[in-house]
């Protein structure tokens, strides 16, 4: 059993979780392999996907991940613009609470708004990224694909590369491999680097080539063109040069390195297309994974452990 | 109307207490003895006789109630939120007899007509409501107001709170034209360009909760540009609100050589710091953002050495719509006028201030600075008095407030102190 009833953030999350979580992943991986990838186990229960942002892949994954577990599953979209014309965050969500649904799967662009409605609701929470905060089923993913690289997170060293300021990826990830015992290192122009974020056990290096050198697996942050052109980032071309992961920076290391990218990638920007599509590329794996760690997360919060 | 819990009619004797006079900083001995509200003696008897009622304040501090350099209230405009009778009904029984009130409201208090609307309608309360008024036309920078006209009908100083002169040319010609009137220029500090889209201080706090933050130099930097042209000119700079370690410093630099420079700080900048916003509580999102614990010692430190003059609430009320939005989108501010003596002095006895340097900092710092004249205890004139028990510990719940906003950052918080009895005239408000 997990040791919290929401899924929210990594930051105090045990070990344990971690562990466990990452197991039950691997047996519905087994799941999806079958040819009938469904099973009973969530059958009467009501998801909601309240989704205040676009989405596509985690939104896809998470009802994908729903469905193989027989729950009921409902959508809901509104744009963040439609949250500004009065009605207020708390009148939306209550109005869904009304229509009770046991499990509410949330993405949200303004940070801590999956633990503010733990406040005005009694579903179980599960937080589908908050703004630049927290995105922990992504990290869980991430985690669970290195473990099935790795077989182990001992001596461990992994890269995130990027906008790390802007991330909701990172933080998350730098939670879950901390406490798996992970060496992390971050890279990224200095201005993307958040201040003080060396406190919570992680290493910068502003250098690619040191970094890429060091480390065993990379997670490559997608670089959003809109953070172009308002000084964050002069060109693409720039980009590129200085924190691009190229074919040839990583054809001149002596050693394998694994590729990770949480998507959609930008081929050509922070990750060239032939270092996404190698041999050491697990960024296929890792959507596959993301499935398969969704329903062990959800399984886990609405089952309270019955079999699977 | 504001009427108080209880009308002190006739004689009334306040038995026991000790008395402290922060004008003159001294202890007094005796009873204090009111006829029909107004002060008529310290007596040395301790029983009432005949027709005289008796008020017990034994073991209770008696002083002068406060004077606030800084709230919002906001009539007109959203009268929702607070009222002018709601806002003096929150002061009332937060310890405070003199409120000055910024000119933020909607239409912002910007013309002589506008100034006398407040005054007007606050002349029968039983507090002093004294309005500050714009800096510039509806605050929006660009050309200064009738300041002549409205120091006439009564402001006592100006300022654009809630938005800071960006043009320093402005900035200059409000310091040097206002110096004819003897008013201070207060000016909101804050680099709006640097600041961006920040939503509180940046530090290892709001990398933790991905919230977009602030750096402390933002206000700084403004600070240090007010303090320059203001020596320039030869103006009477005020400086609100000091959140940052540098700002304080900034400010000690130039009083040394400077007396026409005063500062205030918040309770809130006192009492927390930005790790307590780890749990996204939106009544916590102030503007200025409150800062991580090095920059929260050494306000104290400013108001220790007198760089910092007096507290000021920054009050500013806010309905539970506004701050119940996620964190991004609620509006900043927390109302400040009942916490503020119990939030300040449970962090500053801690820091060991003395009871009395706590006190000058609600009476005769602040009236220092708004060049207000007070007397306590002056044979016939109108009792004002606090009454307040140091021992006492108030769980602050949202219940507790007669504002009409609930949007505090003290909800749950347990303060030392908690102010008593606060006498105005024949009214006296009660917290019991």
């Amino acid at each position: 059993m997990l040791s919290s009833k929401h899924f929210i953030s990594l930051k105090n999350t045990p070990k344990e979780d971690l562990m466990l979580l990452i197991e039950t992943g691997f047996s519905f991986r087994e799941v999806l392999e079958r040819p009938i990838k469904k099973v009973p186990t969530l059958s009467g229960k009501n998801i909601l996907n309240l989704f205040f942002e676009n989405s596509t892949r985690t939104r896809m994954s998470f009802e994908l991940a729903e469905k193989r577990l027989s729950a009921d599953v409902s959508n809901f979209s509104a744009s963040s613009s439609s949250l500004n014309k009065g009605e207020t965050f708390r009148d939306t969500v209550q109005n869904i609470q009304v229509m009770k649904v046991d499990c509410i799967v949330m993405r949200h662009p303004s940070p801590g708004s999956s633990l503010q409605i733990t406040k005005f609701v009694d579903s179980i929470i599960v937080n589908a990224g908050d703004g630049s905060h927290e995105h922990p089923t992504q990290a869980m993913l991430d985690v669970m694909s290195l473990y099935e690289r790795f077989k182990t997170f001992k001596n461990l060293k992994v890269a995130i590369i990027g906008d790390i300021l802007h991330s909701r990826v990172a933080l998350s990830n730098i939670y879950a491999l901390t406490t798996l015992g992970v060496e992390v290192t971050l890279c990224g122009p200095p201005h993307l680097i958040p201040v003080g974020i060396e406190e919570l056990g992680v290493s910068i290096n502003y250098n690619i080539d040191e970094v890429l050198d060091w480390a065993d697996a990379v997670n490559v942050l997608r670089i959003q063109r809109e953070r172009m052109g308002i000084g964050l980032i002069p060109s693409i071309r720039e980009y590129r040069e200085i924190y691009g992961v190229t074919k040839d920076r990583v054809e001149n290391l002596k050693k394998e390195l694994v590729i990770m990218h949480p998507g959609p990638i930008n081929r050509g920007v922070e990750l060239d297309g032939d270092v996404a599509d190698s041999d050491n590329s697990i960024i296929l794996d890792q959507v596959l994974n993301g499935v398969a760690m969704r329903m062990s997360i959800l399984y886990h919060l609405l089952s309270k452990g019955d079999a699977i | 109307m504001i009427k108080g819990d209880k009308i002190l009619k006739g004689k009334w004797l306040l038995v026991g207490g000790k008395i402290y006079d922060p004008f003159k900083e001294k202890y007094l001995k005796g009873n204090i003895l009111i006829n029909n509200g107004k002060f008529e003696g310290l007596t040395t008897d301790s029983v009432a006789s005949g027709d005289i009622n008796t008020l017990d304040c034994s073991n209770k501090l008696i002083t002068h109630p406060f004077i606030d350099l800084h709230a919002h209230f906001r009539e007109p405009g959203r009268e929702d939120k607070e009222t002018l009778e709601s806002g003096c009904l929150s002061a009332l029984y937060g310890g405070y007899t003199t409120v000055c009130l910024m000119p933020n409201t909607n239409p912002p208090i910007d013309t002589p007509e506008l100034i006398k609307f407040i005054i007007d309608k606050t002349s029968d309360y039983p507090i002093s409501v004294l309005p500050i008024g714009a800096i510039t036309n509806a605050q929006s920078g660009k050309e200064l107001t009738e300041i002549g006209l409205m120091v006439k009908e009564g402001a006592v100083a100006i300022s654009d709170d809630g938005i800071p002169v960006e043009d320093s040319r402005i900035m200059r010609y409000a310091l040097e034209y206002s110096k004819m009137f003897g008013i201070p220029v207060i000016n909101h500090a804050e680099d709006v360009f640097l600041r961006s889209g920040a939503v509180m201080n940046e530090s290892v706090e709001s990398t933790k909760l991905g919230l977009e933050g602030s750096p402390h130099i933002t206000e700084s930097i403004m600070v240090s540009r007010d303090l320059m042209i203001n020596e320039y000119v030869n103006g009477r700079l005020h400086v609100p609100h000091v959140s940052s370690k540098e700002s304080v410093e900034m400010i000690r630099r130039y009083k040394k050589s400077y007396d026409t420079i005063s500062a205030e700080v918040t309770p809130h900048h006192i009492y927390f710091n930005d790790s307590h916003l780890n749990s996204f509580n939106s009544n916590l999102k102030v503007a200025p953002p409150i800062r991580s614990e090095e920059h929260r010692l050494s306000l104290m430190d400013g108001l220790r050495d007198g760089t910092i003059d007096c507290i000021a609430t920054d009050h500013a009320p806010h309905n539970i719509e506004e701050k119940e939005s996620d964190f991004i989108h609620a509006s900043c501010g927390m109302i400040g006028l009942e916490t503020a003596f119990s939030g300040s002095y449970s962090a500053l006895s801690k820091q060991k201030f003395s009871i009395e340097k706590i006190i000058s900092l609600f009476t005769s710092g602040p009236c220092k600075v708004m060049n207000i004249e007070k007397k306590f205890l002056e044979e016939g004139s109108v009792a004002e008095i606090v009454v307040i028990d140091l021992d006492r510990e108030w769980k602050v719940s949202e219940d507790d407030f007669k504002s009409k906003s609930s949007n505090s950052g003290f909800i749950d918080e347990t303060l030392d102190s908690r102010v008593i009895y606060t006498i105005a005239g024949k009214n006296c408000f009660i917290n019991q």
